[in-house]
């Protein structure tokens, strides 16, 4: 088993870049230099500027202040230690309520970022959040806010769900203060309360509503961004509840939850434009755990095809998001999804369906890795364990910890599970590549032959021939069997006939997308006023 | 965070759609399973959630409910339903005889392995019986896989497969030539050899050139541009 594994909210899960000198160290003599009520002049302004815009109503400021202001006074001035508390700066925004919650967001996300939470850190930010998103279900919020906060919101708090988890399953080292916090606020993040948050933002939302609607004409939506230019009314609502679609897939998968996680994801149709695309994490996101829950569903083409298609947006468009704060974040999905490309092409070899870039990035990080995994040797399986682990979700034991008994650390207990059940898929699948090789050889054989070949006798070759077609086609959740492989065979008594499969070229689609995204550009310029 | 009590009662398939992170419901969930069992039906929706529910709470999961959700999931095959069952039960509970035994003959249907499933299936009757319909559910996955690898199978390969023999499969096959469209042939050296209905999977002509088509609502996308 990889050891690698440890999940460490300090280590590569990180979303920003971390300077070389933060780190858990940092705390003990940050404090002493750290006065949560002194606000240097910048924060103040910040404060005053960023309230005055949201009520305003001015997204693109509120934007450029959130992106840009924001990281850069966190980069001065709060490398090693958290931002002004929420107390302290109140005063400059007339203690408006909601601000002061959103404040508190980015206050804890930064300390998530940059420092370590404490126990007690993290059990605030919780009671935050559900501040945070009670004022919004009760429908009273009536600001405008960038679509970049919205997903960052949702996201971080299943970030902080899953770290939550992962904190309080490792027992072993806690203090007994930092027990005596869990029993206390053993409500915290508690795994009910998150998914119905979540559920509860998408039913408030209406968002499923809208969706449909939109599909009849009768709804601007995906058009305007989700914001509402003409009538100014508050889109945090809708796109929370957008996004909580998002972060319901997320929480299945890291329950090991594949199905349901796509049936949250349902809405939204992923073979077409749409509001997931405007923030690139949250198309980084979907397409990752999609295809994530397919691989483990064994649906590889379908998974193949959408990590081909992200990858490719990811080459061309990464360059544009250098400057980001989630630029990191982007670079390590990318290269999660590669590593699980290796592994659902190696369990289900295909041809032409991957983008010649994306062949090019993929053969140079993987093609050694690729060919020992064909090979269903022992050194194989270590592969695949290998990817498996850096490329998946970080799974999480969501049931309250007994913290009566002895201390252990059971944090990988839900990540060693799935690990094996997948592995264990991989070792039902061993004698599939040896039929594929010999099936490319022939346009018909005699299954004596072919088992002579294998060596073999006749009754275990054809038992490996209907295991071969039974897990080369998957059944949808429609029910419906879909053909994976790009081999097949019909047996006629005795005699396999062998069917190689034309690749398909979705040249339809690709017109469609063309003709829509050249008709938005040139509408966008039709705009553009020149004085 | 759960809801007051309704003055209409929601049906479990409701209470699953609306209201699934609830561990008030785990008790109804579970006597939907037995109702399952009883009326030959089946819900995976349902089964998952229970499941979950005895994720966010082990000290509520029961083995005895747990192994009938498993057999219901192998009677879906060729869904991988009972993949997606396992990966929701924890370890400890997966080492339990009775999941033992149900991943053993999940692993032997997952590779076709059919004699051994049938001969294993046989050891543990008392654990299967408890769930009607189940022979008759993995016959028909069988025939589902038979169907898509043969055009012509050879009578012995069928019986294997399904496990039935002599006389009764004789009858069996009367019935799915009057029924399902199979027909009779001699094969090489007077063996008998089913001949099973064409599908695009057995017969790649038939395979549906879907790599074109797309559906309509697609396509209305672009009539305001081309108006």
């Amino acid at each position: 088993m990889a050891n690698s594994y440890d999940y460490d909210d300090a280590s590569f899960d990180s979303r920003y870049a971390r300077p070389p000198s933060s780190g858990q160290g940092g705390g003990a003599a940050a404090e002493l230099s750290y006065d949560p009520n002194f606000v240097p002049d910048s924060v103040k302004t910040f404060v005053v500027h960023l309230y005055r815009h949201i009520r305003e109503k001015n997204v693109y400021e509120i934007h450029q202040m959130y992106e840009g202001s924001f990281q850069r006074l966190s980069d001065r001035m709060f490398r090693e230690n958290p931002w002004p508390s929420v107390e302290a700066i109140a005063p400059y925004v007339d203690n408006d309520h909601v601000f002061c919650l959103l404040y508190r967001e980015m206050w804890f996300r930064h300390v998530y970022a940059r420092l370590a939470p404490t126990g007690q850190q993290r059990v605030e930010s919780w009671d935050n959040y559900c501040s945070l998103f009670g004022v919004v279900l009760h429908g009273v919020v009536s600001m405008q806010l960038p679509n970049q906060w919205l997903w960052d919101m949702v996201d971080e708090f299943v970030y902080q769900f899953q770290s939550y988890c992962q904190y309080r399953a490792k027992l072993k080292n806690k203090t007994e203060e930092e027990l005596q916090l869990l029993r206390q606020y053993d409500q915290a993040w508690n795994v009910y309360g998150v998914l119905n948050y979540l559920q509860a933002l998408v039913e408030k939302s209406a968002i499923v509503d809208i969706l449909e609607r939109e599909k009849d004409g009768l709804e601007q939506f995906t058009a305007t961004d989700g914001y509402d230019y003409e009538g100014g009314t508050s889109n945090v609502l809708k796109m929370l509840g957008y996004y909580s679609m998002i972060g319901l897939l997320r929480v299945h998968c890291l329950l090991g939850d594949y199905h349901t996680g796509l049936k949250c994801l349902g809405p939204i149709d992923i073979s077409q434009q749409g509001v997931y695309m405007i923030v690139i994490g949250s198309h980084i996101s979907i397409i990752y755990h999609y295809g994530f829950a397919n691989l483990m569903l064994r649906r590889y083409v379908e998974a193949i095809r959408e990590f081909n298609k992200i990858l490719l947006y990811i080459l061309k468009y990464k360059q544009y998001h250098q400057k980001s704060p989630q630029y990191d974040q982007i670079l390590k999905k990318n290269e999660q999804m590669y590593a699980l490309l290796a592994i659902c092409l190696s369990l289900c070899p295909q041809s032409n369906i991957i983008e010649e870039n994306v062949n090019i990035q993929l053969r140079d990080k993987y093609n050694e890795k690729m060919t020992k995994m064909l090979r269903y040797d022992d050194e194989a399986y270590a592969v695949y364990d290998e990817l498996f682990t850096y490329a998946c979700p970080k799974f999480i034991t969501p049931s309250a910890p007994v913290l009566e008994e002895s201390l252990i650390n059971y944090n990988q207990d839900a990540y060693r599970l799935q690990l094996k059940l997948f592995l264990y898929e991989v070792k039902q699948q061993q004698s599939l590549s040896g039929l594929r090789s010999f099936l490319k050889l022939y346009s018909a054989i005699s299954i004596g032959k072919l088992a002579a070949y294998m060596e073999v006798d006749e009754s275990t070759m054809r038992t490996i021939l209907l295991a071969y077609k039974h897990k080369m086609h998957s059944v949808d959740s429609d029910g419906k069997i879909i053909p994976n492989a790009d081999i097949d065979f019909y047996i006629s008594e005795d005699i396999i006939h062998v069917v190689e499969s034309k690749p398909t070229k979705h040249y339809g689609d690709y017109f469609l997308r063309q003709v829509l995204k050249f008709e938005e550009m040139i509408s966008e310029l039709d705009r553009v006023k020149l004085d | 965070m759960g809801r007051e009590p309704q003055q209409v009662s929601y049906t479990v398939e409701q209470l699953v759609s609306v209201n699934p992170y609830n561990p008030d419901i785990l008790t109804e969930l579970e006597n939907y399973v037995n109702e399952q069992v009883s009326s030959q039906t089946y819900s995976l929706d349902a089964n998952l959630c229970l499941l979950r529910l005895y994720q966010f709470d082990p000290t509520r999961l029961s083995i005895a409910i747990v192994v009938r959700i498993l057999i219901k999931a192998l009677m879906a095959m060729p869904a991988p339903d009972f993949s997606l069952c396992l990966f929701l039960i924890p370890e400890p509970v997966q080492a339990d005889e009775q999941i033992k035994t149900l991943i053993v003959l999940s692993h032997y249907l997952e590779t076709a392995r059919f004699r051994q499933f049938w001969d294993e299936a046989a050891k543990n009757h008392s654990l299967l019986e408890v769930v009607p319909g189940f022979e008759q559910a993995i016959q028909a996955y069988a025939i589902h896989v038979l169907s898509l690898s043969y055009q012509k199978v050879p009578r012995p390969v069928l019986a294997e497969t399904i496990n039935i023999e002599g006389l009764s499969l004789d009858k069996f096959i009367e019935y799915h030539v009057a029924n399902s469209g199979w027909v009779l042939e001699k094969g090489t050296g007077r063996s008998q050899l089913i001949v099973l209905p064409r599908n695009e999977f057995n017969h790649p002509g038939l395979k549906k050139n879907s790599s074109d088509g797309m559906p309509f609502e697609h396509i209305t996308r672009i009539f305001p541009v081309l108006s």
